[in-house]
């Protein structure tokens, strides 16, 4: 009971100071901030940033079975500092969470772990890259070629990922403006991960191939204060092309996007380019959330119609939030990622 | 000798006021007297007196030649049920117990329970009908008329009868004293009847006045 | 108007300090036993509750040094990085208090500073100077730490709860761990323990729960008697409202007649009660408080004996108690209030102005149709009821009922004992008696729930001993029991102690489906220690030498009552081995199904179980010894090795406890049904001279009258007494054989204890005598004037 509190506190310094989603929002005093003239240095940059308030490592796939049926996955390690500095030990300010889920076209998995940095726990090397929490890690010789695992109560998945493209940087060189006040991010992609491995399930083992797409973001304040959640859309088409588009919802709503070409190369989309539009929402764990949603891409002649794959693809965690499959139709076909926060009340 | 006072003074605890002043009486078997006065002139605690339901300060009370004086509350109790009979204005029925019960009660406590007697005398006082009611169910009338045959019942030499008809109309109360006398005198028992009643107290033989704590 | 309105009213209590000492004092005493019982069992429960909760962890298993030392930080890591949900923690004391390190991040839920304060920012937990979690009185024995204190008025006392990393420094002990709880849901996939620390060992959740059931059970006691005290004080506080209007109708008539608006009085009336009530509830919490402490001392040591851990023995002022008491006096009243009110609101203008306490005599059949009604319904719980809440809903429905029957019933006795009589002051003394009961009926019926709670309770709690004691001497027959944590360990303890001891008795168990239920079977030697001490609550003949033979099995009750399998029915123990059932046992305290089978029988059918756990029979002056020996040559951990006998005497400590708790209360809610019957007697003294004075003018002496009113108290109390009896045992036995199956899935045997009831009687006796003897004494003093006051005219 405690630990859900702990965490709550942790997490959601937020509920006490209502500012943003998952205290995204709050004021980043004392942590380095995001600087439109940082230019990314790799493999650096895949390490963890300490003196910045929160960073994840975020991996989503879209999969098929050796039956066509289609899956989803996620792996995410998130750190957050309670103070800008590291350390060794238990008395490190560097926190850790990992959320791994599966999700299949009728049921959905979830297990989150959590962990201090100093002791081994968690914590994010560089060469050879590895990024863990418990048994929980993506690891590998170099960014190209990673090993990823994770397992809960009742899935386990152990997949092999290989990058078909080059690393996409996001808004301005992989700074990420994130409203109209100027709160930003650093922000790159590796959207062209090819995957193949097995999925463990309740019913047995299933072989599996599809694509992932990591998403790498470091920030102190990434979230004006009248911010209260984002939608988030990664979306592949057929033709190779894929886009990369948020909604962060606030007192006005704040978008950007980057279009991805088969080539990998990208090209950022000022605000309003990107839009969003909600058709239909769905009851889960309690809350109201929209599940399908018309994107356009006016610059680009896209107009596609977004639906989950899984509607309950719930995350039930410490910080609750909507992240799955979803499958693209329209003007362009395809499937993609869908995360949207901020629905946890 | 029935009753014998000399002297007799009564001062309540807490009052100024002695309420008897040194009243002195005597009575022979048989003798009936009306005890007059104005409100507050001693004539309810002068029968209490005699009835042994209080002491007096001063003086001697005589009944049947036994000094009231040096008795006990068991002494006193003793009198109450085998000599004297009393009979209040209200409230004289044990509201516990039927007609019929209230009327043996107090012989039964006298011991010289005579169930003929009990049941003679309620239907000379016009009970019969009522004798298994309980006192509440009864008129104000009805209810004196239990007392009455209550205590004579018990056959006592002496009846005290304290405003037996202060509560009853003219001519209910008319009825009442007429029977209370008369059944008295057929028992030869010694009769006080205090009243403020003239009218009452002119048909008694013997009539005394009580005035500021003193017969006259 | 209302100003004089209230004038004239509050002046009626003004006058009549009597009348407002007996309604604030019953009030006040019907609060205060609810919210003492109350305050005990909260209390006790929240101690419990704290006592298993600072990582009393039974619950859990958790993985230790094999030899009992120190693990180190990076097994630790490496234990969670092969997939083991572990959380470390590290122990040790600080001066005089224990201190108990803990990882928030990783503790399985429900460890850890239960209910911390809104302060409990887990960054000032985990970083800077740190936060300790205790108990004022902890806090103030640690040494200056430099830590924030945390006040933690749930935690268990004497300790002291923060970060590992803290604790480690504190300790002086960086990098160490003494043990990991393991959380119950782990990962599908992980490596072998052994692979990845071959020195650790994985203990099971222990099975002291057994006796952590049984505490349950104490408190389902201290619940029952919860209900029954709130029932005698709604009687209560119900008396002393009904008599304070019955006391004022004079008044409430006259303000009527000099034009006082109805509506306006009602309302003056219930805001006067209100505050009234207010008053006397804070009194009665006060005294519940009072009451609650004086008691608690021994409440404390009940559990700290079931725990073996600190339970604090000093009462904290929990918001909860001392609302719901507040609540008791203000519902109680408005329930009584409403009543009162609704009948004045009827009276009519004329009616008679006297207090008609006794003019109640006739009232119609209603109560008595409603308490059959209500004894129907406790009836056809008993018989077709399922569920707790169905068992406490016939509790209620017998008490109430129980209560609503008294007054006929008394009525009933009275006129016999009156057809009986031949004198006539025995006779007047029946007719008034029955003329008592209206005016007395509330306070006997208190009286009625008094005892019957009293018996009922006391029933319970010394069925439970006495069940509990044979259960011990049954269960925990071996003076030693030994955990070992592998087959060569195993095979180690039995080589060494086999020559040392009686017996080496292995604990055989395996879970099994049986009859489609979740059960343990368990293999038992054939050992007199088991033909000794078992009893059964029904066997075949010679039921262990069948045993023996193998032609048969013993089942215990909680699977006999959900599979059904009564003595001879067939038990499946494997596929293609199904034997009858020989003897059916008491399992107090298991919430599973349990199967006993010969040793023979359960190797030859459950070859692959190896016995890790021993119960060594030995003189219990050798135990120490052969502990020793364990440990230094086999490597057993201490706390692997239990030694019973020590348990079952705290067990039996406990239960002596229990009982010291338990008289007290009954003698409280005796004293308080007493105080209740005083009241009445005194408010009913002034209106029962017109009663009197008629009996006395006629010759009886003011001592006899006394006298009388002394055995009609007695007699009352008698036959309300002999009322209490069957409805106290229906209580104890809804609460044995109702409540206890529905609640714990086992039925307690029930036992009689006539000595204790006859006990219980006197006592009740002498309450209602000591009760009487006051206003017999004012009787007895009265004077005479006072008495012919009544026959006066002016009245």
């Amino acid at each position: 009971m405690i630990v859900r509190v702990l965490v709550l506190l942790l997490w959601l310094p937020m509920q006490a100071m209502a500012q943003g989603f998952a205290g995204l929002g709050t004021d980043g005093a004392g942590f380095a901030q995001a600087d439109p003239d940082t230019v990314l240095q790799f493999p650096a940059d895949h390490g963890e940033h300490p003196d910045f308030r929160i960073e994840w490592w975020y991996l989503t796939a879209n999969m098929t079975g050796p039956d066509g049926t289609r899956y989803g996955l996620q792996w995410t390690l998130f750190r957050s500092a309670l103070a800008p500095r590291d350390g060794q030990g238990w008395d490190t300010p560097q926190l850790w969470m990992g959320h791994a889920a599966i999700t299949t076209p009728d049921a959905h998995f979830v297990s989150e772990r959590l962990a201090r940095g100093g002791i081994g726990q968690a914590g994010v090397q560089v060469t050879p890259f590895a990024a863990w929490i418990d048994d929980w890690a993506m690891e590998g010789a170099d960014f190209d070629a990673l090993r990823l695992r994770a397992s809960g109560p009742d899935f386990a998945y152990d997949v092999g990922l290989t990058a078909a493209g080059p690393l996409v940087l996001h808004g301005k060189r992989g700074y990420s403006v994130k409203s109209a006040a100027g709160q930003a991010s650093h922000y790159y992609s590796q959207p062209f991960f090819r995957l193949t491995g097995t999925l463990t399930l309740p019913g047995g083992d299933v072989p599996v191939t599809g694509m992932a797409w990591l998403d790498r973001e470091w920030s102190s304040q990434p979230l004006a204060a009248d911010q209260t959640g984002w939608n988030w859309f990664s979306l592949s088409f057929d033709s190779g092309d894929k886009l990369m588009g948020f909604v962060l919802r606030g007192d006005a709503d704040f978008t950007a996007a980057t279009w991805i070409a088969a080539d990998g190369t990208a090209t950022a989309l000022p605000d309003g380019a990107f839009a969003a539009e909600q058709l239909a929402e769905h009851n889960v764990a309690g809350r109201t959330v929209p599940v399908d949603w018309r994107v356009r891409l006016p610059d680009r002649g896209i107009d596609v119609t977004v639906r989950a794959m899984n509607r309950d693809a719930w995350m039930a965690t410490s910080v609750p939030y909507w992240e799955g499959p979803v499958t693209v139709s329209g003007s362009h076909a395809g499937v993609g990622y869908l995360e949207m926060t901020g629905y946890d009340d | 000798m029935l009753l014998r006072l000399h002297d007799v003074a009564k001062t309540y605890p807490g009052t100024e006021m002695a309420v008897l002043r040194g009243v002195s009486l005597t009575m022979v078997a048989g003798d009936m007297l009306a005890l007059t006065g104005e409100s507050g002139s001693g004539k309810s605690t002068l029968l209490h007196l005699v009835g042994g339901l209080d002491t007096a300060d001063s003086g001697v009370v005589a009944i049947d030649g036994t000094d009231l004086t040096p008795l006990d509350d068991a002494g006193r109790a003793a009198l109450r049920r085998g000599t004297v009979g009393v009979i209040f204005q209200q409230f004289n029925l044990i509201p516990s117990l039927t007609v019929v019960a209230n009327i043996a009660f107090q012989a039964r406590l006298a011991g010289r329970h005579d169930p003929d007697l009990a049941l003679a005398l309620a239907t000379r006082l016009g009970l019969a009908a009522h004798l298994h009611k309980y006192p509440e169910q009864l008129s104000g009338g009805q209810q004196q008329r239990v007392a009455i045959a209550r205590t004579l019942a018990a056959r006592p030499k002496l009846v005290l009868a304290d405003e037996p008809t202060g509560n009853l109309d003219e001519a209910t109360a008319d009825t009442v004293f007429a029977l209370l006398c008369e059944l008295v005198g057929e028992t030869g028992a010694g009769l006080i009847l205090v009243t403020h009643s003239e009218r009452l107290a002119t048909r008694m033989p013997r009539r005394l006045h009580l005035s500021e704590g003193q017969l006259t | 108007m209302t100003g004089s309105i209230l004038a004239a009213l509050l002046g009626h209590w003004w006058r009549n300090p009597l009348q407002a000492f007996t309604l604030l004092a019953g009030l006040a005493l019907g609060t205060a036993l609810w919210s003492g019982v109350q305050a005990i069992n909260a209390e006790a429960r929240a101690s419990y509750d704290a006592a298993a909760a600072t990582l009393g962890d039974g619950n859990l298993a958790q993985i230790t040094e094999r030899d009992g030392g120190v693990i180190a930080q990076d097994t630790y890591v490496a234990l969670r990085r092969a997939g083991w949900l572990v959380s470390p923690v590290i122990e040790g004391r600080l001066g005089p208090v224990r201190v108990v390190g803990i990882d928030p991040l990783t503790a399985p839920g429900g460890v850890g500073p239960v209910g911390t304060t809104d302060g409990a920012v887990l960054e000032s937990f985990l970083s800077g100077e740190g936060q300790i979690f205790a108990q004022a009185a902890t806090q103030a024995q640690l040494p200056d730490t430099g830590a924030n204190g945390m006040l933690a008025p749930d935690a268990a006392p004497n300790t002291a709860i923060m970060d590992i990393g803290l604790a480690q420094r504190l300790l002086g002990r960086p990098g160490q761990i003494d043990r990991l709880l393991v959380a119950p849901e782990q990962p599908i996939r992980q490596t072998a323990l052994s692979d990845v620390a071959p020195d650790l060992a994985l203990l099971p959740p222990q099975d002291g729960s057994d006796v952590g059931r049984l505490t349950d059970s104490f408190h389902l006691n201290l619940t029952a008697f919860g209900l029954l005290a709130f029932a005698v004080g709604l009687f209560i506080v119900h008396g002393a409202i009904g008599l304070a209007f019955e006391q004022r109708r004079p008044i409430v008539r006259t303000l009527r007649a000099l034009g006082a608006p109805l509506g306006r009085l009602i309302t003056l009336m219930a805001v006067e009660l209100a505050v009234l009530a207010f008053a006397a509830g804070a009194i009665g919490v006060a005294l519940g408080y009072v009451v609650a402490a004086a008691l608690l001392p021994d409440v404390a040591a009940t559990l700290r004996g079931l725990y073996g851990a600190d339970v604090s023995g000093q009462l904290a002022l929990r918001p909860a108690w001392w609302l719901s008491g507040l609540a008791m006096a203000m519902g109680g009243t408005a329930v009584a209030a409403s009543g009162a009110l609704w009948s004045l609101a009827r009276m009519p203008l004329l009616a008679s102005a006297q207090p008609r306490a006794w003019a109640m005599a006739r009232q119609g059949a209603g109560p008595v149709v409603v308490a059959g009604m209500l004894l129907a319904v406790a009836g056809a719980l008993a018989i077709w009821g399922t569920g707790l809440l169905a068992g406490f809903a016939m509790l209620g429905a017998l008490l109430i009922g129980g209560a609503l029957v008294l007054p006929p019933l008394l009525a009933l006795v009275l006129r016999l004992g009156q057809a009986q009589a031949r004198g006539a002051v025995a006779q007047w003394f029946w007719a008034d008696t029955r003329q008592q009961v209206p005016g007395l009926s509330l306070a006997l019926m208190a009286l009625l729930l008094a005892m019957a709670a009293n018996v009922g309770v006391s029933t319970m709690v010394s069925s439970f001993r006495l069940t509990f004691t044979g259960f011990l001497d049954q269960r925990l027959a071996s003076e030693l029991y030994v955990r070992t944590t592998d087959a060569a360990q195993a095979d180690a303890v039995a080589a060494l102690a086999t020559p040392l001891v009686d017996a080496v008795l292995p604990v055989l168990a395996v879970d099994r489906q049986i009859a489609g239920y979740p059960a343990e079977i368990y293999g038992a030697r054939d050992h007199a220690t088991y033909r000794d001490n078992w009893l059964f609550l029904r066997a075949a003949p010679d039921v262990w030498d069948a045993l023996a033979r193998g032609e048969g099995v013993l089942v215990n009750e909680q699977l006999y009552r959900r599979a059904g399998l009564d003595l001879a029915a067939d038990v499946v123990i494997a596929p293609g081995l199904s034997l009858p059932v020989l003897g059916i046992y008491g399992d107090y305290g298991n919430p599973a199904g349990q199967v006993i089978v010969t040793e023979a029988v359960f190797r030859q059918q459950f070859p692959d179980v190896l016995a890790l756990r021993f119960g060594l029979r030995i003189d219990p002056d050798g135990v120490a010894a052969l502990r020793s020996v364990l440990r230094d040559q086999a490597g057993v951990a201490d706390a692997a090795m239990v030694d019973q006998a020590a348990i079952k005497a705290l067990s039996l400590e406990v239960f002596e406890r229990t009982f010291t708790v338990t008289t007290a209360l009954n003698i409280l809610t005796l004293a308080v049904a007493g105080f209740a019957i005083l009241m009445s007697l005194l408010t009913l003294a002034a209106m029962r001279l017109p009663q009197l004075a008629p009996v006395w003018a006629l010759g009886l002496t003011r001592r006899r009258l006394a006298g009388l009113d002394l055995v009609r108290a007695v007699v009352l109390a008698a036959v309300t007494g002999a009322a209490a009896l069957p409805l106290g045992l229906a209580l104890a036995w809804a609460l044995l054989a109702v409540v206890n199956v529905e609640a714990f899935g086992w039925q307690l045997p029930m036992y009689l204890f006539p000595l204790d009831y006859l006990r219980l009687g006197a006592l009740a006796l002498l309450a209602a005598a000591l009760a009487a003897l006051w206003p017999a004494w004012r009787l007895s003093r009265m004077p005479p004037a006072q008495l012919l006051g009544v026959f006066r005219n002016d009245r």
